[in-house]
Order: structure tokens, then sequence, then C-alpha cells
């Protein structure tokens, strides 16, 4: 089980930054990725795995209207 | 049709003015007419009204409460419409400071409205010598109002049997009063149409001339009914002319503070638009593929937030179709945001211009995602003719499109049939029905006439005349305060419920948007959260109006570290950008000032306007209560198309055992906790607010406010709790 944005969410193999934001569907441009509260760069996304029981933060900039 | 003819008008009024002197963003003066009386006079700003309300809505809701009494109805003549400029209203150095403010009795809610809409209105009354236009009364015949700002005349001639139509109107306008080709940027236009005579949905058209395209283009002040009350004082159409805006019409205190704010807010709009919101690819309609993506899209009266035919339009389609790369995409001189999109050439299909090729305004997100995933017409040229003739009757598309999906639902549960509708099929996904209502409700014909009334109007009707189930009706009608739901499902967000439902003018995302920040990003998750985020919110975005500032450069583009240089709310306040406001502030006026006081200036407003809703009978609790559907799911089929969600939440945060229960038990258990919980969401803001727990500003709040004025004072009085 991982932490996305505070909620329970289940863990798979070879989870990485880049699959999490498909999966969840974030198709936001403007967001900003901490895993266990390091900050990672957009260009890290694929690179970056994500570990069983770790806390993910995805924040959106999003304005609305 | 108009044919332009100067020798067919009757002039009923002339009045002439010293041209304006602007002194650090204000002239101090307001230009006052009484259609009833052909009076025009030029009154002073009163120093207290000015250094309380700063400007813009501030002034108009104090202008407008003083005067209509708690009698006063929209369509009284003593119900006025007033025109607002701000400080930095004008400023060419930053991008969206074109804004004009619009304040009046709505024909949807019956109490205080305000609007904002871009094109060049604004500035040109403010560097003609007038921070706002004030209009009461009401003309005998159709008028046009002509502000002629550098020979400083104003004249009201009286010009019967001309089709109010904004298209046409505003382009036989324009070849009026302007002198030659140059002389077209000079005029900005405010127009409505025929919709706004047969509906309470009316809308305003402000213009501003495309010099590339040599079109005439427009801008709305859409909600709540404000081009129903143009109208209905028979203004025609009101023309500014000005010539001569340049970088000093403001006669700033300290231009070099506005230059500094500029450069910083350009820089980023030409480096990172492209990478974060393309506003200048394609404007607000950027939203549907997100919305889409989390759930939040309008679909088939906001009972879903997702369909699969959204791909149909989607910001790539938009992007294909609207015209792309032009400088006259600006709605005010200088900004760099230019994200007022059309699609040129595009040839109609139905109603009285039927065949003809022409410029559609849009379509923003709104209209977007009314149109098309609410009403279920996910067709784009479905959505630009609804659009065009929204616009060009002068409808609002958010209104139209929300009480439409609202009908399509009631058709398909047997609530109203073809015999009511007078033969139209209006089930989710007919857009050629979906046309013709939006004719016929322009027209005031067949059932358009009900449907133009508004969703709180059509369900009293449909429970006296057809005997409908009210409560149903209540809980699917996506209305509060009278006034329709913009185009977000908020089942999901309890931030964004109470931002819709204490907004003070209705349920319009102008006043708050917190979707994200709540429900996907889970950053204000207790009631306390929610409550300041609101209250700062809705502060924070009500200063926009007070100034003359457009909204979107403020969070639409961001710096490039924000996310890591702040975090939580404070990211989504985005610090450098308040920073700017404040450089523009001090800049214009000569007075500096931090964020806490910028807030405090919008809570003087916004108190004020809490409590003019007191004065017409609304602005207590009650008022504030939305329809179930914005709350959580209404039918078993909603909650099914979620069932995996809820059922978690019974499971997790109610502890309720879903085995063996039906969905309608379940509907009913989420039902009593979600609306438990908006209740103590009403609690916690309220008492944020410093309102009492009736939602009503307290005297201690309004005191330490200074705006204890003796009559607001007496009125908070009578409803202390």
């Amino acid at each position: 089980m991982i932490k996305v944005n505070g909620r329970d969410r289940e863990w798979e193999e070879n989870l990485t930054v880049d699959l999490l934001l498909k999966k969840c569907k974030y198709s936001f441009p403007l967001i900003m990725v901490k895993v266990n509260s390091k900050y990672i760069p957009k260009e890290k996304y694929k690179d970056t795995s994500i570990m069983d029981n770790d806390d993910v933060q995805v924040i959106h900039s999003i304005a609305g209207g | 049709m108009f044919e332009g003819s100067k020798e067919n008008q009757k002039l009923l009024a002339s009045f002439e003015f010293e041209p304006g002197k602007v002194e650090k963003g204000y002239t101090d003066r307001r230009l006052y007419i009484n259609l009833s009386e052909n009076k025009i006079e030029e009154k002073p700003i009163d120093l207290q009204v000015k250094e309380t309300f700063t400007g813009g809505r501030g002034y108009g809701i104090w202008y407008l409460w003083d005067a209509v009494s708690s009698k006063t109805k929209w369509n009284d003549p003593e119900n006025e419409i007033i025109f607002c400029t701000g400080p930095i209203c004008g400023v060419t150095q930053y991008s969206g400071t074109g804004k004009t403010h619009v304040v009046t009795l709505s024909p949807e809610t019956g109490t205080v409205n305000d609007n904002n809409v871009g094109g060049y209105l604004a500035p040109f009354l403010k560097f003609s010598g007038w921070d706002l236009l004030e209009i009461r009364g009401k003309a005998k015949e159709d008028v046009i109002i002509f502000i002629d700002g550098n020979k400083g005349k104003v004249i009201i001639e009286e010009v019967p049997g001309i089709n109010s139509d904004t298209y046409l109107l505003v382009e036989k306008l324009t070849e009026r009063y302007a002198d030659d080709e140059k002389d077209k940027r000079n005029l900005s236009i405010v127009s409505s149409g025929r919709g706004a005579e047969n509906t309470n949905l009316g809308i305003l058209n402000v213009t501003w001339y495309d010099v590339r395209r040599r079109k005439v283009r427009i801008k709305q002040a859409g909600r709540g009914g404000t081009g129903s009350v143009f109208r209905e004082k028979n203004i025609l159409a009101i023309v500014t002319k000005y010539t001569g805006v340049n970088a000093g019409s403001n006669n700033a205190a300290y231009p070099e503070l506005i230059t500094k704010a500029g450069r910083r807010l350009t820089k980023e709009i030409l480096e990172l638009d492209h990478m974060q919101c393309g506003m200048r690819e394609i404007g607000t309609v950027n939203l549907i593929d997100h919305m889409q993506n989390y759930n939040c899209l309008p679909v088939h009266n906001c009972k879903f937030g997702s369909h699969p035919d959204a791909i149909k339009i989607d910001s790539k389609v938009w992007h294909q179709r609207l015209t792309q790369n032009q400088a006259g995409d600006s709605c005010w001189v200088g900004c760099a945001m230019r994200c007022s999109h059309a699609v040129d050439g595009f040839e109609l299909t139905t109603g009285p211009l039927i065949g003809e090729k022409v410029l559609v305004d849009g379509p923003e997100y709104e209209t977007t995602a009314g149109f098309g995933g609410n009403c279920g017409c996910f067709d784009p040229d479905f959505i630009l003719e609804a659009n065009f003739y929204c616009d060009n009757y002068g409808m609002d598309t958010i209104g139209v499109s929300t009480t439409m999906a609202f009908l399509m639902e009631c058709y398909e549960n047997n609530i109203i049939n073809k015999e009511i509708t007078e033969g139209l099929e209006l089930n989710f996904g007919n857009a050629k029905a979906a046309l013709e209502l939006i004719h016929q409700m322009a027209e005031g014909k067949g059932f358009g006439k009900i449907a133009g009334l508004g969703i709180r109007q059509i369900k009293k009707i449909l429970v006296e005349k057809y005997g409908a189930d009210a409560e149903f009706l209540q809980d699917i009608g996506m209305e509060c305060k009278g006034m329709e739901f913009s185009e977000y499902v908020t089942k999901e967000s309890l931030a964004q419920q109470g931002g819709y439902g204490m907004a003070n003018k209705g349920p319009q995302h102008d006043e708050n948007w917190l979707i994200f920040m709540d429900q996907v990003n889970n950053q204000i998750p207790t009631f306390e959260d929610k409550a300041a985020a609101i209250r700062y919110f809705s502060l924070f975005r009500t200063w926009f109006s007070l100034v003359g500032l457009c909204k979107l450069p403020w969070n639409d583009i961001e710096p490039e570290d924000n996310k890591q240089k702040y975090h939580g709310m404070e990211a989504a306040k985005v610090p450098e950008h308040v920073e700017n406001y404040c450089w523009l502030f001090e800049g214009v006026t000569g007075k500096r000032i931090s964020p806490e006081e910028l807030i405090l200036q919008s809570e003087r407003v916004h108190n004020l306007q809490r409590i003019f809703n007191l004065k017409m009978g609304f602005g207590t609790r009650e008022h504030d209560i939305i329809p179930y559907r914005a709350v959580g799911p209404v039918t078993a089929e909603e909650y099914e198309s979620r069932k995996e969600l809820y059922d978690q939440q019974l499971k997790e945060i109610l502890k309720f055992n879903i085995k063996n229960k039906t969905t309608e038990e379940k509907v009913k258990a989420l039902r009593d906790y979600r609306e438990e919980q908006y209740q103590k969401l009403c609690d916690a803001v309220y008492n944020r607010r410093g309102w009492d727990s009736n939602g009503v500003p307290t005297l201690e709040r309004i005191k330490k406010l200074k705006i204890d004025f003796p009559e607001v004072v007496e009125l908070v009085k009578e409803y202390r709790s």
C-alpha cells in the first residue's frame, strides 16, 4: 500500500512516478511531485521508482474558472 | 435592421463635461443618467466611500445599496445598472487590467448581482473621466447612450424599432460612430439582444475592435440576468469613444513599480504558458480534458463527472478549430495572456442568420462543458452554434445550458413530455431540439417562454401546474439563490460545495474555485482548513473586482518554482503574483498596501454584499442550501456509476455495513452523512468570517470593518440571533 495525497492506494511492482500519474489520470501539466517529501523533477518521472509504503504527493496547480 | 442613418434618431438629452483627468487611477466622479427623466449629471465619489470601498464593484454595491429599497424589484425604474472601473483598470503594462464590473439587482435572484467582463469599456469610461456609469430609470423607447470622452459629451438618442441582437448591431454601430477604419479601435459598445428581453438570463456583450481581423469582438457579463435589466430599461446600446490610451493614462504615482510587475508577469507568460495552461493557444477550454480526467465535468445535468464522448470536445479539437496566433485575442491593450480566442468563418445551420459565415467568440470552458457535457451534446459544431446564438441573442450560456440540462432530465423522467414542450424531444444529446429551444427562448415563444425563466421559476411551475415532485426537483435543479450553477461537478469536493453555496450572488465560480486543492490535492482536509480557504480565496478573488482586474493572470500562469518555494494553501495563493498586485496598487495609487490589507479591502465589500442580501430578504443560512445533486448521488443510477468509491466511503468513513443493503439504502446513508458535513462546513465558514450561526455578519465584525453605517447596523440588529 502507498499513500497518494494522503489517501491509500494499492502498490504494484515496477511502479514509477510516470506510471502512477497515468494510472491516476493525472493529466494536468502543472503539477509538483514529491516522494517521501523529496521533490522529483519532471525529467525524472520515468526513472523514479515508487516502493511499497511510499508517501507520494502530487500537487496540482489547476486554477479553475 | 439598423441603417446607421443619423436622421432617424431623436435626441432626448445632451450633456457636456470637462474631459476627465485621472489622478493616481481615480477620477473621483461618476456619470449619473436617469432614463425616466432624460437627466444626465456629474456626481462626486465621496471620500469616505473611496476609503471604505476602494473602487469598482465596491463603489457599485454601495451606490446601488443607496439607490434601492428592500422592496425594489429588478424591473422597477429605481433599480440601477452600474458599470464600474477601478484604480488599476486600464494599466497597459500588466496583463488583464481591462475588466468592467457591472452591478444591478438580478431578475434571477432578486438581490444584488455582480459580473465582470473584458473588452475596452471600463478603461475608456475612466479615461473619459468617470469611475462609474450609473444608470437609473427606464426609457420609453429604445435608446443609445453615446459617451464621447475626448469631446466631453454625453447624449441619449431615441432609436425605436431596431433589432437588438448583438452580432449585426455592434458592426453597424461601429461603422456609425467611428470616423474611419483607424478610429474603430477607439470604440467600445455594450449591447444585448432579444433573448435578454424575453428571458431572465440576459447578458451584456462588451466590444473591442480586433484590428488584425477587422472585426468587432465581444466578451460577456454573463450571470444573473444583467442583460435583462439593460433591455428592461430599453437601452439598445451604450457607445463609449475615447482616443489616446497610453501607459501614462492612469497618471500613476510610481510607474516604475507597475513596469516592474508587468515585466515579471509578461516574462512568465511568454516563457511558461505553453507548458502550463496553454491560455494563449486555447484559453479556458483547456479545462475540458482535466475536468473529464478528474471526474468534475458536468455530464447529464451533473449526474456524472465524465463521459467517453468527451474526447470529441477536448482541447485537441479546439486547438484545431480556434484560429491561432491572433494578436487581436487580447481583450484589453497589453494583455499577454491573450486568451479571448475565436472561430472564424463558422457557417450557421439554424436561426435568423442561417447560412451566414460568422465569427464565434469562444467557446470558453463553461460554454463547452455546459452544452457539450451537461446537455450531453458532444458535438463541436452544435457548441459553436449554441455559443454564437446565445451571445447574439444576449443570453447567458451557463444559465441556458444548466437550465436545459435540468429540463432534459425532467424530460427523461417523464416530468415533462412532448405535450408540455410543444413537440420538442428534449432527451440528453438531442442537439437539434436544444438549438430549437435556444431560438424559442430568445423569441419568448413556445416552450422557450417557460425555459427562459430559469430553473427556480420552472420548478415552481412544474410543481404547481403539472404536479411534479417538489423534493426531486429541488434535488436535481442545479440552482442556489435562484442562479444556475456554473459547470463543475462538486460531489467529491465539500469545499467547492461551500464555495458555491455560500457565494454572495449565487453559485458562480468567480468567488471560489477550490475543487483541486480539496478533492485531488487533499490539502484542506479539516473543516477549519476548508473554511480558511473559502474565506481567503473568496476575498482574494473579490479584490480583482474592486480594482478592475481579470482573475486569469493570477493563477492560470505561475512562476516555475512556485511549488518548490511555497507549500499547501500558501502555494495556491501564488505569493509572487500577490506581490505584483501590491506593487500595482501602490504604483497606481501611491498607497503602500500589504497582502493582509488587500484582503481587508475585499472583506468590507464582501460583508456589505452579504448584508445587501439581507436587505433584499435573503442572506441567511437557509439561502446557502444547495441542491443535493451538488453534494452527492441523488439516484441509484448515479450511485451505481461510482459504486466502488461510494461503497468504500460508507465502509471506511461511516463504518456502515453495506452487506445486503440495497442501492437506495446506501444512497440514503450517504446522503445523511454528506448533508450533515455540509452543515458543519457552513458553521465553520460563518465562524471564520465573523458571522453568526445564521450566516449574518456580527455587529462586532461590521464595526471592525468600519462599515457600521446607521442603516447597516439597524439591518443587522434585526437579524441578531
